[in-house]
């Protein structure tokens, strides 16, 4: 292991501490050492969106940052995203609803953006084209994005524009 | 959801079974196995299009530590019982199979062919190891246009082939020559459609395990036909079917590059044999440009014969396809994009020669739509230019060549890949046309537009109709158990990218049995569960393994009412199965769970079975096809196109679409949206693109554009339902239809809007540059 | 894709990092990362030290100063999108961040990562440009200011010494009866520009040109100033021949040029956005009294 570094950070409001190659990037450190697989990899190089996470609070490729840079901070993934109850949040349900997702690898990215978007946007109701807009760092190839945008439209939309069907 | 009455469940908009444990990150795609002790892989690839290797010097990456090998393909043959790995589909026309091998022998013919494989406890340190290995490579000429290449004087891609050429084959009936001698009219366009490919959000990876004790070798594979995996696996390394196992785990989108048996495929179950031990590989998105095969390049150069009226007599011409470097999943796609171009048009005579060329680029394999939406593309511009010539507008000329629904069944003289012939089997689609336009507001546009050009703005409707032959055979297999603990278990050789193929299965199985399908499980994607099987490709699923699960879970509830008629001493006719149960009818209360039959058919040490029947309540079928079922569908899409800019906004987009019976039309829906995404962008966004050498110039997400969000527009379906007689449930295919239409259907809508320029369009993708080059020099005009 | 080995350091203090960027051999400052990491992951670099300097609070923030307000290296751009301070005193700014990348990456991303880094598709180097920003570079030997018009010097290179961090970023407020506009064109509305065009219109009392700026994108190194056409504009009423003329002059550009993107269209489009990108700002001049 070249230049290792000890980290501890918060993840899903669990406490880890870990000795970690300076070089890993927080993805593979969340998958490979924490086990959270739930956090997808598809390009490495910034663009698609499958590893995005939330940092402490804010959206973040996490393909594009070093896992030493967590050290200290509160890290939101999609395993952390149910309640503890196991209840689904409404980003998830909605998601299922409107068949927002096919094969799911890009779905945990497109979740936890969405979930930024709710929290920035409490008591504002969203349009179609703030979503799409909000959804543009997400590549999906499976669904057109169509079930994705009406899922946002559900749960952050205007209430004319919730439960459309299409 | 609740259970119900036997075969309700079709047509239901059933919440996916796959959902919930997607949405939490439960998962498990092929980087999420952990095999304790495995190693980690990474190919070291030519840099180089073409040319010959002199010497590859691995000392330096074998001594960095952690690094357990570096394999070349002289450490892998002893493994394998053939230089090259077999995978030749038979083909008619097809001059020699190019085979690849497992790692580069001593030619490379691609930028990015896989010539060695380090191994280390890392992929971090498998990399660096990358990085110290030296290679001398005599630069040999590539070979990038499949025209050119087909040229005498042309350099060869390969050189042990005789040369370019690859395969020749083509369609033909009907008596061109006649055609053409009688057409009023005659025009001859020429087409050129650029590179693209599937891209799956998660790349292409496998695990391998040889487990010495057992004999047995375990290969998780992210791919879309294990059971042609395991064949292939089993020939190579010399092992039976028995000890070679496939697995497909979770895969995050298929599109058809996952159908093709890659060297890496063979390599990695080869290295863990070699060195005893567990290997990973998992694709990075540098080598899904340059390593996984790729399509969509197509050269056509075509002539219309029509009458004074509009209508079709003939089209011949040349489709001049390039192969790549190999030819991994035989020829079938260029004769697709052919007998595609037909459409849902009555052409009485056909002839095109196709001419498949060997090039220095990524082999060329089915990418979804698999040489379709080309045919479609240029059968579509070939009538937007007829019904220039002749005035005629665009949604007459084709409703002058679109076949009647009174003419269904419709045979074509082409003889398909099973040897019968090419038949329409049900549809009527001048109704789809109809409503097509009535729903995306045909008739009123032209005021729309010339209120809109008022403003100074061009808004353009396009139109296409297509037709789609789904449901390729030769079969499918699907078995339904219900266990004693009630657990209703369906086991398919078909396989899951996202299509909703647990979803399907256990709809239709739910609905026969009246269980709630979230509660039956159902296994694909695996050889040990399903020994035979073919996987996804053709947008087969539903109908063949659809069909074989309704004919075994019909046998399965048959076999329970049998089973009960004998524990609730009935007669078989007055028992229903409503529930998970069978009961007299009109007396809910005497009855007996599926539970508690499997139960007693499962046995006890020395009592008889009810009714001395077969033991287990299960059944298994395969689904034999009986032919193409043909999907078709009518897409409009209006746009905006900004002359100046030469920026194109999707501003609507209509579907009109009819794939038979629709076992869950929320999924249908998203199969199309799906598509016309993949679709719009081969037609605005997506392009691999090599220079003049052969050098892929498009290797990341940056160069290589798919459609976002922001850029896709809402898609408004709407259904008819035809339902095929060439199957019980009467389904067809719906993965690929999306994709079909939209080329044409968008360059159409962009020609309308940029009439006032004359603009006419003929090459693929259509980038703002090559559209501001039209309307320049439409205005100079 | 892996990153390559390097030694990470993660300095608190600026003069920490100043130490380690004169005194390592072969270091790269990491700033939001979202252009180095890539390049890290592709293996496209590959420094032996990587020096964050994301730890470093002196480094962040917006703060104003008399006709001007100042932005730490170190401010993220999506921290400059949400700031209504910017919104309200440069609109110009406010507008090109609209255009940056995506959400996730604007987040992490920060405005001196970006002028460091001189991508020629990058959108603040060209607001830099249009707006006379100044920066602040600190090295070895203390401070010194440069005009962002002499920062870039090459592809993808600028001008720092060995040693030296650029650590904040300073733009003129924008005067009274003054608009901006920031116009880009790419395929995807996210992605960086083919050609973007950044334009700033003065009017004076009597709605005449009192000044204009323009500065075009995305077609060689580092961004353009059109000095001549906007010497042109000024005194003239904003008038759409005034506009083409200045148009024309930014179609003369000599653009680099790709496959996708040739260098013709890219002067066309060079043309079309300044012509429009000025009609907007002068149209917003005109509306506004103040901003
Ligand atoms: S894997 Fe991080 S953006 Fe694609
Ligand atoms: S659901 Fe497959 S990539 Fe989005």
């Amino acid at each position: 292991m070249s230049d290792p570094r000890e980290i501890a950070l918060v993840v899903n409001d669990v406490r880890h501490a870990r000795v970690v190659e300076s070089r890993v990037n927080l993805a593979d450190f969340l998958r490979h050492e924490l086990g959270l697989f739930g956090t997808h990899v598809g390009c490495e190089h910034g663009v698609c969106g499958a590893c995005t996470v939330l940092v402490d609070g804010a959206s973040v490729r996490s393909c594009l940052m070093l896992a030493v840079q967590a050290g200290g901070k509160n890290v939101e993934t999609i395993e952390g995203v149910a309640a503890a109850d196991g209840a689904s949040h409404p980003v998830q349900a909605a998601l299922a609803k409107h068949h927002g997702l096919q094969c799911g690898y890009c779905t945990p990215g497109v979740v936890m953006t969405l979930i930024e978007l709710g929290r920035e946007n409490i008591g504002k109701p969203l349009g179609e084209a703030e979503i799409r807009h909000a959804l543009s760092g997400n590549l999906c190839r499976c669904t057109g994005y169509q079930g994705i945008v009406d899922a946002g439209l559900d749960v952050f939309g205007a209430p004319a524009d919730k439960g459309s069907e299409t | 959801m609740a259970g119900g009455t036997a075969g309700t469940l079709i047509g239901a908009r059933t919440p996916r079974v796959e959902d919930a444990r997607l949405l939490r990150g439960g998962g498990r795609f092929l980087d999420d196995i952990v095999v304790p002790g495995a190693l980690e892989a990474v190919f070291f690839r030519s840099p180089v299009a073409h040319g010959l290797i002199r010497k590859i010097d691995v000392a330096a990456a074998r001594a960095l530590p952690d690094v357990r090998a570096v394999l070349t393909y002289d450490d892998l043959r002893p493994l394998l019982t053939s230089d090259r790995i077999s995978l030749a589909l038979p083909a008619a026309g097809i001059r020699f199979n190019v085979d690849p091998f497992v790692l580069a022998r001593k030619e490379v013919c691609y930028a990015g062919e896989p010539i060695a494989l380090i191994v280390a406890t890392s992929r971090r340190v498998a990399e660096d190891a990358a990085g110290l290995i030296e290679i001398d490579i005599e630069p040999l000429p590539a070979v990038g246009d499949p025209v050119a290449g087909l040229d005498p004087g042309s350099p060869k891609a390969r050189l042990d082939c005789p040369d370019n050429f690859v395969a020749k084959t083509g369609v033909d009936y009907g008596d061109i020559d006649h055609a053409f001698a009688a057409a009023a009219h005659v025009l001859r366009e020429r087409f050129r459609l650029g590179k693209g490919g599937g891209f799956s959000i998660e790349p292409r990876g496998v695990v391998a395990r040889y487990d010495p004790l057992e004999d047995r070798l375990t290969v998780w594979d992210s791919t879309q036909m294990p059971h042609r995996a395991r064949a292939v696996l089993a020939t190579c390394l010399g092992l039976s079917e028995q000890q070679t196992r496939v697995v497909a785990p979770d895969v995050g989108g298929g599109f058809g590059p996952k159908a093709v048996f890659h060297p890496e495929e063979l390599a990695i179950p080869a290295a863990a044999m070699l060195l005893k031990q567990p290997v990973k590989w998992v694709e990075d998105r540098f080598e899904s440009f340059t390593a996984t095969v790729a399509e969509r390049d197509q050269d056509w150069d075509m002539e219309a014969a029509f009458d004074a009226e509009g209508r079709l007599l003939g089209i011949r011409g040349r489709l001049c396809y390039d192969h790549g470097a190999s030819t991994p999943y035989g020829i079938a796609l260029p004769f697709n994009a052919s007998t595609n171009m037909i459409g849902p048009y009555i052409l009485p005579a056909f002839r095109v020669s196709i001419e498949l060329c060997l090039t220095n680029k990524t082999p060329a394999a089915p990418t979804r739509g698999a040489g379709r939406p080309q045919g479609a593309y240029v059968m579509e511009r070939l009538l937007d230019a007829m019904a220039r010539k002749l005035g005629v507008p665009r949604d007459e000329i084709r409703r002058r060549n679109l076949i009647p629904a009174d003419r269904m069944p419709y045979p074509i003289p082409v003889k398909q890949r099973d040897g019968s012939l090419m038949t329409y089997d049900s549809g009527d689609y001048p109704e789809c046309q109809r409503r097509a336009l009535a729903a995306a507001g045909w008739r009123d546009f032209p005021a729309r537009q010339a209120a809109a050009l008022r403003e100074g703005r061009h808004i353009g409707l396009g139109l296409c109709n297509y037709v789609e032959g789904t449901g390729r055979g030769p079969f499918e297999s699907a078995s339904v158990r219900v266990n004693p603990s009630g657990q209703i278990v369906v086991t398919t050789g078909a396989t899951a990218q996202g299509q909703g193929v647990h979803t399907m299965l256990a709809q239709i199985v739910g609905g026969e049995l009246g269980v709630a399908p979230e509660t039956i499980l159902v296994q694909s994607g695996d050889t040990q569960t399903s020994p035979l099987g073919l996987g996804a490709f053709a947008s087969r699923q539903a109908v063949t393994a659809g069909n074989a699960a309704k004919a075994a879970a019909v046998l399965v509830a048959r076999k329970a009412k049998a089973a009960a008629a004998h524990l609730l001493e009935a007669s078989p006719d007055d028992l229903e199965l409503v529930d998970g149960a069978v009961r007299v009818r009109g007396v809910p209360g005497h009855r007996k769970t599926l539970t508690e039959i499997a139960r007693s058919l499962a046995g006890a040490a020395g009592f008889s079975l009810p009714g001395g029947m077969a033991p287990g309540l299960a059944a298994a079928s395969d689904f034999l096809t009986a032919g193409l079922t043909y999907t078709n569908g009518t897409h409009l899409a209006e746009v905006e196109v900004d002359h100046e800019t030469g920026a194109v906004k999707i501003l609507r987009y209509v579907v009109v679409h009819d794939c038979g019976t629709m076992i869950n039309p929320m999924m249908v829906e998203g199969q199309i949206a799906g598509g016309v995404v993949h679709g719009i962008g081969m037609t605005l966004f997506e392009w691999m693109r090599y220079d003049e050498m052969a050098q892929p110039l498009t290797a990341t997400f940056v160069d290589y554009l798919l459609p976002t969000s922001d850029v896709a527009p809402r898609i408004e379906i709407h259904h008819m339902e035809s339902p095929t007689p060439l199957n019980p449930l009467g389904v067809k295919g719906a993965a690929e239809s999306g994709v079909i239409g939209a080329p044409a259907t968008i360059v159409s809508a962009i020609e309308d809007a940029l009439a006032p320029f004359n603009v006419v369009i003929r090459d693929l993708p259509l980038t703002p540059a090559k559209l501001r080059a039209l309307v320049r020099a439409g205005t100079k005009r | 894709m892996k990153a390559p080995p390097f030694k990470y350091h993660a300095p608190r203090a600026l003069a920490e990092a100043l130490d380690m960027t004169a005194g390592l051999d072969n270091a790269r400052a990491l700033a939001g990362g979202q252009s180095l990491m890539p390049l890290l992951n592709l293996r496209m670099a590959a420094p032996d030290h990587l020096i964050d300097l994301g730890n470093i609070a002196e480094l962040r923030g917006v703060f104003e100063d008399g006709a001007r307000f100042h932005i730490g290296a170190m401010t993220t751009q999506r921290d400059i999108e949400k700031s209504a301070p910017i919104a309200g005193l440069c609109p110009l700014l406010a507008q090109a961040i609209h255009h940056v990348g995506h959400q996730q990456t604007r987040n992490r991303g920060t405005i001196g990562g970006s002028l460091c880094h001189s991508d020629p598709g990058a959108e603040l180097p060209v607001a830099a440009m249009a707006l006379d920003a100044e920066l602040v570079v600190a090295g070895p030997r203390g401070e010194r200011a440069v005009a962002f018009r002499d920062f870039p010097s090459g592809y993808l290179s600028v001008s720092l010494e060995p040693g030296e961090l650029l650590t904040r970023v300073s733009f003129p407020k924008a005067g009274p009866r003054e608009g901006s506009a920031f116009l880009e064109f790419n395929l995807r509305p996210a992605d960086f520009a083919v050609v973007s065009v950044a334009a700033r219109v003065a009017l004076d009392e009597a709605g005449h040109i009192a000044h204009a700026s323009i500065a075009v994108g995305g077609v060689q190194a580092a961004p353009i100033r059109l000095l001549e056409a906007e010497n042109a504009l000024r005194g003239h009423a904003p008038s759409r021949e005034a506009f083409e003329a200045a148009a024309r002059a930014a179609a003369e550009i000599d653009c680099d040029g790709d496959d996708v993107h040739p260098a013709d269209f890219r002067s066309e489009l060079c043309g079309v956005l300044t012509r429009r990108a000025l009609t907007q700002a002068a149209t917003r001049a005109a509306g506004s009294r103040h901003v």
